[in-house]
């Protein structure tokens, strides 16, 4: 489709070389994105990120938008100058925006006119600067770009103090501002609700779960607005655990970003793993060799299945059955993360894809491991975890009918994974738009039209069952031959140029937006997590439920903090 | 699992009473039972809560140790185990969940991140290391430690029990035990510590 | 009919309760403490009690497995220890999180740089365990450990140095077999290469 032609003035291609999509003037952002929305089936946004190109001194942010139905997405961005960056939002035609835009807000400090909730998402009200600027420092800075020159030839042990926090130079004294209290996150709850109750009724109650909760899955809190036990609103906090994963991937060398791809989702280190190598490898023009191909398909597959097991278990946990499905759960798992672990030398930071290819072969050993554990073990036991838990009466009466998210709400919410196969979407990556090669194999993408937590479960089941067939087939056709493109380099030659790469992760569409200016460090990296975004549509899931359905509407969509916060 | 017995070998016994009686101090019998039912506290932070779950979990089994349960409540247990990188934003709450906790109160380094902030150390919103807020009894390298390797620091933290006593121990003594909530503002602010507050080696050995 | 779903769920965990005792009782002698029984209970017909019981047993660990780097050298004839590492500085520089620092040695009468290093540190408190100095290093002289059981009570030794990084080659042989074998074919290799050449 030729935007260019249909907005004259205002959309231009982006003619940078390695760059693609369309520039469009930010005034004609909302129109363009009407049109893209209601006009040419782009139904789905996936991504939302900015970038700082601090040397033309502009934000430009880049929206990354695809139809539902499948076939390449399209690419619009947008500018900014940095002095006063102001963009309008987009929260009325992709309601999915929104946490996203806050994130920008947050991180970069581009303010979206419109927004119904603009505030700080990963760090607190009354933090100093907006951290991904360029030329922002943080209190241990120590250089722009890694290896930083003090390792070596003369390793200087010259870093910051070694024990001791430093405030950033505009930091106040103290004394000279308000700690962050959460006014704004519970004036924020009470707007959207309407304000306070008139008189002659019930006061509404505030309640926050976590973010030191048994039920929360790490550090997250919820704050809820409660009319006795009904949800009226909520908010989902987050950034307990924000560990400044892009800052630090843009100041990292491009291998060096893998090892911290596995502490994204820690719980699937080899699928983060294969959606960075896919866009690093983008950018390079590089594609692995055809063993490397179907040996990260059976790792990927094996991380989901691994993935969806412990998901499972501990919904249950959630759900009050406390242990006994988590912990025949995770025996599968130890057995799978044995075969991480012979393969790639840890139980979960596996760091084992790279450019071009996987950092070892697999022996056959291993290979007849995973064929006897995928052919022999798996199958009963997933048909065992089925057979106590689907029919069990208190798992659906407490999952059946809760957490209603339709059909419509999780596209708009930009939900992604097994929260939108469960709404009756069957968008998957693996099928809408085939990476690796996953178009090689049978198999099925799971869907169900409950639109509820008890279908979340379900579509884990099934996917359970077809990532064990797909397996299957890929052992059988596993082909020999090298596992690496050409030598392995520790400093591989990146040509500039921007990449999306998106794989269809165990809890959604895992995406890395990856920008190159040819040196050895990425100039933007970002990480489109699908943890983050499936909470975007959280409230409208809990909105008119019970207080206790939260925890396993949390549990079904199944965050893992590491992604949601990074 | 010490192999060490309720009996102190010290104190003769006739050979046809042992394993019958035991005769000991009465450190030695508060030391055994306070280090074979220490409850640890169900706070995950990151990627090695993972790993910690999986020490719970049927194959390394941590209640062989006496460590049945995994309290929720910072009330009733009696080890912090930091599993993960500790930011800025969740510090506050991390001492405070400390200070809630009984004495006496163990914390556990658990990986590189809760011992010296890890590969994240350089982050802005990333405190480097525990022991910058709270006392640390055990520290345990890895990036994540394997549940084996969880077991063991567990283990060492047993016999830092084992070496205390009643009379010297801090915690029946008056003194400031609490540790200042820090703040969050432009970044986090620390309060400085109490100059008399004990430091780790001095707890009561 | 209802709670038909409940029963056959308290069905299959009494199967896993009544398994337990029979495994053990089928196993009895072997089951436990043996290496055998710990093969078997991380085999695919793992039945019964999944616990292995540490410290008593351990997990075997298999060869890639890795935590933190250790400097390999060789015994010479003489006694003295020779070092494989260069100074090179490539596994400084594709460290992710910057955990090592290096200081090249330099020739104490002209000053120039030899290929010896006089420091080698490395923080265990960043270290990630990657393992991706021990993949780029291009003289086979930094390798991973295996070693975990590493709890201490403060951290003041947690920056490793040269004395502690190093360890003997037969070590690096014990502990990864396949790797060494590889390693010195390779070495051989280009030993006979650079013979035919000159």
């Amino acid at each position: 489709m030729n935007l260019g032609e249909r907005f004259p003035q205002g959309v231009v291609r982006d003619e940078r070389p390695g760059y693609s999509g369309w520039i469009v003037d930010s005034s004609l952002l909302p129109n363009v994105a009407q049109t893209l929305r209601r006009e040419e089936g782009f139904d789905y946004l996936s991504s939302v990120t900015g970038v700082d190109y601090l040397p033309e001194d502009l934000f430009e942010t880049v929206y990354h938008v695809y139809r539902t139905g499948g076939g390449p997405g399209e690419i619009i961005k947008v500018r900014t100058p940095r002095g006063r960056p102001v963009l309008p939002s987009l929260t009325s035609i992709y309601p999915g925006a929104e946490f996203q835009e806050r994130e920008i807000w947050d991180l970069f400090g581009i303010q979206f006119d419109g927004h119904p909730d603009l505030r700080r998402i990963l760090l607190w009200e009354g933090f100093s600067g907006h951290p991904l600027r360029k030329d922002w420092r943080e209190p241990m800075y120590e250089e722009e770009t890694k290896p930083f020159g003090a390792r070596w030839p003369e390793g200087r042990r010259n870093g910051p103090p070694d024990r001791a926090f430093t405030r950033p130079a505009d930091a106040l004294a103290p004394g000279g501002w308000e700690a962050d209290d959460d006014r704004a996150l519970y004036a924020a709850l009470e707007n959207e609700a309407g304000g306070r109750p008139e008189a002659l009724q019930t006061e509404f109650l505030m309640v926050n779960l976590g973010p030191q909760h048994p039920s929360t899955h790490g550090v997250f809190r919820v704050a809820a607005l409660l009319d006795g036990e009904t949800v009226v609103n909520l908010k989902p906090v987050m950034g307990y655990l924000h560990r400044c994963h892009e800052k630090i991937g843009e100041r990292n060398t491009f291998p060096g970003n893998i090892p911290f791809t596995d502490r994204l989702d820690y719980l699937t280190s080899l699928s983060n793993n294969f959606g960075y190598v896919l866009a690093v490898e983008t950018l390079m023009g590089i594609r692995p060799p055809e063993r490397a191909e179907y040996l990260r398909v059976i790792l990927a597959e094996l991380t989901r299945i691994v993935s969806h097991l412990w998901s499972i278990g501990f919904l249950l946990n959630d759900l009050g059955a406390f242990f006994t499905p988590a912990l025949y759960a995770i025996e599968e798992r130890e057995l799978v993360v044995d075969i991480f672990e012979a393969v790639t030398g840890s139980r979960m930071m596996c760091n084992f894809f790279r450019f071009g290819g996987l950092a070892r072969d697999i022996d056959a050993g291993t290979v007849e491991a995973i064929r006897a554990l995928v052919e022999e073990r798996l199958p009963g036991k997933v048909d065992q975890l089925d057979a106590y838990l689907t029919g069990n009466e208190i798992v659906q009466a407490r999952c059946a009918g809760v957490g209603i998210l339709p059909r419509e709400k999780a596209l708009a919410y930009s939900a992604a994974g097994p929260v939108l196969r469960a709404s009756g979407v069957p968008y998957d990556v693996r099928k809408a738009e085939p990476y690796s090669v996953y178009d090689r194999f049978e198999w099925d993408v799971a869907c169900r039209g409950g639109c509820d937590v008890y279908d979340r479960y379900l579509v884990r089941m099934d996917e359970i069952r077809q990532s064990i067939r797909i397996i299957r087939q890929a052992l059988r056709a596993l082909p020999a031959g090298p596992v690496q493109t050409g030598k392995p380099q520790f400093q591989p030659r990146v040509p500039p140029g921007e990449a999306y790469g998106r794989v269809e992760g165990p809890k959604g569409e895992l995406g890395f937006y990856v920008v190159s200016t040819g040196r050895p460090n990425p100039w933007r990296y970002h990480v489109r997590a699908p943890s983050f975004i499936n909470l975007t549509g959280m409230a409208e899931m809990c909105r008119g439920g019970k207080v206790a359905d939260v925890v396993a509407v949390l549990g079904s969509i199944d965050i893992i903090l590491g992604e949601t916060d990074r | 699992m010490t192999e060490e017995t309720l009996h102190d070998p010290q104190i003769p016994l006739p050979d046809n009473l042992l394993g019958r009686i035991a005769v000991t101090s009465i450190d030695r019998i508060y030391n055994w039972g306070r280090r074979n039912s220490v409850w640890p506290m169900m706070f995950g932070l990151a990627c090695c809560a993972i790993e910690m779950i999986c020490t719970q979990a049927s194959r390394f089994d941590k209640s062989r140790f006496g460590m049945e349960i995994m309290r929720p409540s910072p009330r009733q247990s009696d080890l912090l185990i930091i599993a993960g990188t500790v930011t800025k934003k969740m510090t506050p709450t991390i001492v405070r969940l400390y200070d809630q906790m009984a004495e006496p109160k163990y914390v556990i380094a658990m990986g590189a991140c809760a011992s010296g902030g890890g590969p994240f150390r350089e982050g802005y919103n990333v405190v480097p290391g525990i022991d910058q807020v709270l006392p640390v009894d055990v520290y345990i390298p890895g990036c994540p430690p394997t549940p084996q390797a969880l077991l063991n620091g567990l283990m060492e933290l047993q016999k830092v029990i084992s070496s205390q006593s009643w009379r010297t121990s801090p915690w029946y003594r008056r003194g400031p035990r609490e540790i200042p909530v820090p703040q969050l503002g432009p970044d986090l602010v620390v309060e400085p510590r109490p100059q008399n507050f004990p430091k780790t080696k001095e707890r009561g050995t | 009919m209802f709670g038909l779903g409940i029963l056959k769920g308290l069905g299959i965990t009494l199967r896993h309760f009544v398994e337990s005792y029979w495994e053990d009782l089928r196993g009895w002698g072997r089951r436990y403490f043996t290496p055998e029984g710990i093969a078997r209970r991380r085999s695919r017909d793992t039945r019964g009690i999944f616990t292995i019981q540490y410290p008593e047993e351990k997990l075997p660990v298999p060869e890639a497995f890795r935590v933190i780097p250790f400097l390999v050298y060789a015994d010479e004839a003489d006694g003295t220890r020779k070092l494989r590492c260069t100074a090179c500085g490539i596994c400084a520089r594709v460290c992710p999180p910057q955990c090592i620092w290096i200081v090249r040695a330099s020739d104490s009468a002209t000053g120039k740089p030899v290929a010896h290093p006089a420091e080698f540190a490395v923080d265990i408190d960043r270290c990630m365990n990657c393992g991706y100095c021990a993949e780029y290093c291009p003289f086979d002289a930094i390798r991973m450990d295996r070693e975990y059981e590493l709890a201490s009570r403060n951290r003041s030794g947690h920056v490793y140095n040269l004395e502690k990084l190093l360890k003997p080659a037969a070590y690096h042989a014990a502990i990864h077999p396949a790797a060494f074998a590889r390693e010195e074919a390779e070495r051989a290799q280009r030993q006979a290469r650079r013979t035919g050449d000159a």
